[in-house]
């Protein structure tokens, strides 16, 4: 009796959630089979899979050979490797602050975090432009690594905080004893217990850093620095839109995301099988 | 050399007085137990030793220096915790060198270190395992081994033993002891443990509510306990307690009747008694018999009997109600509810003022102070 009604219960979560995987995925799979298929095939039937007389790669000729796309590529990978890597950084050091240190100014901090979580970075935009033009960042890959870390600090603290706090204390005080300064105590004791939690805020953060059209398109416009959302809309035009070229470039822009995603994910699983202190 | 001094040394969180001053002078070598009820402020005194809290008051002094708002890491002491605090992600042997690592020592004399630490502990063959591979004895060494590498003057122990399981505990036990012996250093060890305290401590310290109720050798606490915490601390099962009346003073000792009528003698020191002053007299569970042929003895019945093999608790009611608890041979085939005659040896009595205070027994096994023994044990090494 327990036992079925438990099945039933795992059935409909697994349905719920096959449900939603299948919904987020219907799109990046339309935008993949149409993206090997010729201009005609994907107006005819924009459902159906290529097939070899649709089959065409003429979409990913147009974006390898006749655009700056390895230049929006690299772009894009530097500006969201970069972020990545300060919003750990000093996200992890402002977690450990607040968490294991009282100072003045602690809960002022603290609540400046909350309220960066609760009000949208784009409400900025105009006085970030100004600020961006006022420091001469406006055009620069710069201006946009700072505004990202600027959006993916708050939540990164949030998130690291919850996990600090349940470090055990004598670990702290175990290292303390053993004369490891405070600044080894972060990156040796710290830093390593929380990486599985680390490697979820670079999830977090990467993805729509990654997607973000909205700041390079103000920031950093000009040829050189478009990042790939960005460079792809050069393929939409006002009154043509190549959409071979547009989901060519698409499918590809998915590929590094997707790596990257593996490697963290490959860190989350084995934090969570870690095993804890005792 | 590393002696320990503390000097009025009190403790407050915030507006909550934790420790009301201590005094404690601890020598150089000496393995003193601290003991105490739940919540007295054990932890918080090894903490303030170990610099992990600041005190509020008072001053310390490690090896004739003062500590106070000294790092840590500056007091050369090694502190082991009852969860042990392994770091999880490093292997044994990084768990133990890393101390010696961040203060710069070579790497050649790290492995040797470790490596010495690790045999003398008996867990060579483990040392590239992680913590979680490992057993809870076996943590309990690394643990261990990780103070020892850095050769601290003084090792702060809270209450090391508390996770293992009994026979493990045992054993580890002994392996302390041995280790102290060999090491020779300065040991301050917290427990809850009876056995722990009296088998290891050259010196034992009962505190109660943040203060030092009493500070001498385990026979010395056994045979004088100066309160009646720590005569009832001290010793498991608990001392006996019961109300009496003094009846007669001589100069050698009292007369007391006690709370259900038998009268009994108590060699103590009568010099402060008045005449029907309301004391409380105390006897210890293991010096009560069934012999009814003793000097003394108490009419009782037996509400509950528990059998441990070697030995028998019998819960004993008295006529009045007092409750008692004595220790008899396996053997004993005496049931619940039987009625008993239950003997003691009046030298073997303790008596307490009302303020909780012992009257100095007169008759009591002649223990030696620790001071008296470390003279002794200095003159046999020399
Ligand atoms: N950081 C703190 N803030 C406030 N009060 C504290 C703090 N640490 C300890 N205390 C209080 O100090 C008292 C003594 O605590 P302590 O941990 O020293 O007890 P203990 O003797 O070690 O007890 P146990 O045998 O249970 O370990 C307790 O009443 C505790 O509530
Ligand atoms: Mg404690």
């Amino acid at each position: 009796m327990k036992i079925r009604h438990d099945r039933a219960k795992a059935l409909m979560v697994h349905a719920v959630l096959l449900t939603y995987t299948l919904i987020a995925l219907f799109p990046i799979w339309v935008v993949i089979i149409n993206a090997f298929k010729s201009r005609k095939a994907i107006f005819n039937d924009p459902l159906a899979l290529p097939t070899a007389d649709t089959f065409s790669i003429v979409g990913f000729e147009e974006v390898l050979l006749r655009s700056e796309f390895d230049v929006f590529f690299s772009n894009s990978m530097i500006v969201t490797l970069t972020s990545i890597f300060f919003v750990l950084l000093f996200g992890a050091m402002i977690a450990w602050a607040l968490t294991e240190y009282k100072f003045k100014g602690n809960l002022l901090i603290a609540v400046l975090v909350a309220m960066g979580i609760m009000i949208p970075i784009r409400l900025g935009t105009v006085s970030i432009l100004q600020l961006m033009s006022d420091l001469n960042l406006v055009n620069t890959l710069t201006a946009l690594v700072l505004v990202y870390i600027a959006q993916g600090l708050p939540l990164a603290v949030y998130i690291l905080s919850e996990f600090i706090r349940q470090i055990p204390k004598d670990l702290k005080e175990a290292a303390r004893c053993d004369g490891v300064g405070e600044i080894k105590i972060f990156f040796a004791i710290i830093v390593p217990l929380i990486k599985p939690a680390m490697a979820t805020v670079a999830v977090f953060t990467m993805i729509p850093i990654w997607n973000d059209l909205w700041f390079p398109l103000i920031l950093a416009p000009s040829e050189g620095n478009q990042t790939i959302t960005l460079g792809v809309q050069q393929f939409i035009g006002q009154f043509v839109t190549d959409w071979n070229s547009v989901l060519a470039a698409l499918t590809l822009a998915i590929l590094p995301i997707l790596v990257l995603y593996l490697i963290f994910s490959r860190q989350l699983i084995r934090g969570l099988t870690s095993g804890a202190v005792k | 050399m590393a002696d320990l001094k503390l000097t009025d040394v009190k403790k407050s969180f915030g507006n909550v007085a934790v420790l009301h001053g201590i005094d404690l002078d601890i020598k150089h070598g000496e393995f003193v137990v601290l003991v105490g009820a739940s919540g007295c402020g054990k932890s918080t005194l090894l903490r303030l030793i170990a610099g992990l809290d600041e005190i509020t008051s008072g001053s310390m002094e490690i090896g004739g220096e003062e500590v106070n708002g000294i790092a840590p890491a500056k007091r050369g002491i090694a502190m082991v915790f009852q969860s042990y605090a392994l770091y999880p992600h490093m292997s044994v042997f990084k768990n133990m060198a890393f101390g010696l690592k961040v203060t710069g020592s070579d790497k050649a004399s790290i492995q040797k270190k470790v490596e010495q630490a690790a045999k003398t502990l008996g867990i060579d063959h483990l040392l590239k395992r992680l913590p979680r591979e490992l057993s809870g004895g076996q943590r309990q060494r690394v643990a261990i081994g990780r103070a020892i590498v850095r050769d601290p003057k003084v090792f702060l122990f809270d209450e090391p033993l508390s996770n293992l399981d009994a026979a493990l505990r045992v054993q580890t036990r002994v392996e302390i002891g041995k280790l102290h012996k060999e090491l020779g250093a300065t040991i301050v060890y917290v427990t809850h443990d009876q056995v722990e305290a009296m088998t290891l401590g050259d010196k034992i310290v009962v505190m109660n509510a943040g203060r030092i109720e009493q500070c001498g050798t385990p026979l010395q606490l056994y045979q004088h306990p100066q309160t009646l915490f720590v005569a009832g601390f001290i010793g498991s099962p608990k001392m006996n307690f019961i109300e009496g009346i003094v009846k007669h003073i001589s100069e050698d000792c009292l007369v007391l009747t006690l709370s259900d009528g038998t009268i009994t003698k108590a060699y103590v020191d009568s010099s402060g008694c008045n005449l029907d002053d309301v004391v409380t007299f105390g006897i210890r569970p293991e010096h009560l018999t069934e012999d009814s042929s003793a000097d003394v003895s108490l009419l009782a019945t037996v509400t509950l009997v528990e059998q441990l093999g070697e030995a028998s608790y019998l819960y004993l009611t008295l006529a009045d109600g007092t409750e008692m608890v004595m220790r008899t041979s396996g053997e004993s085939t005496t049931i619940i509810g039987e009625q008993v005659e239950v003997g003691f040896n009046p030298e073997s009595g303790h008596v307490f003022d009302a303020d909780g205070g012992a009257l100095t027994r007169l008759r009591a096994g002649n223990t030696k102070s620790v001071a008296e023994l470390a003279q002794i044990k200095a003159q046999l090494s020399n």
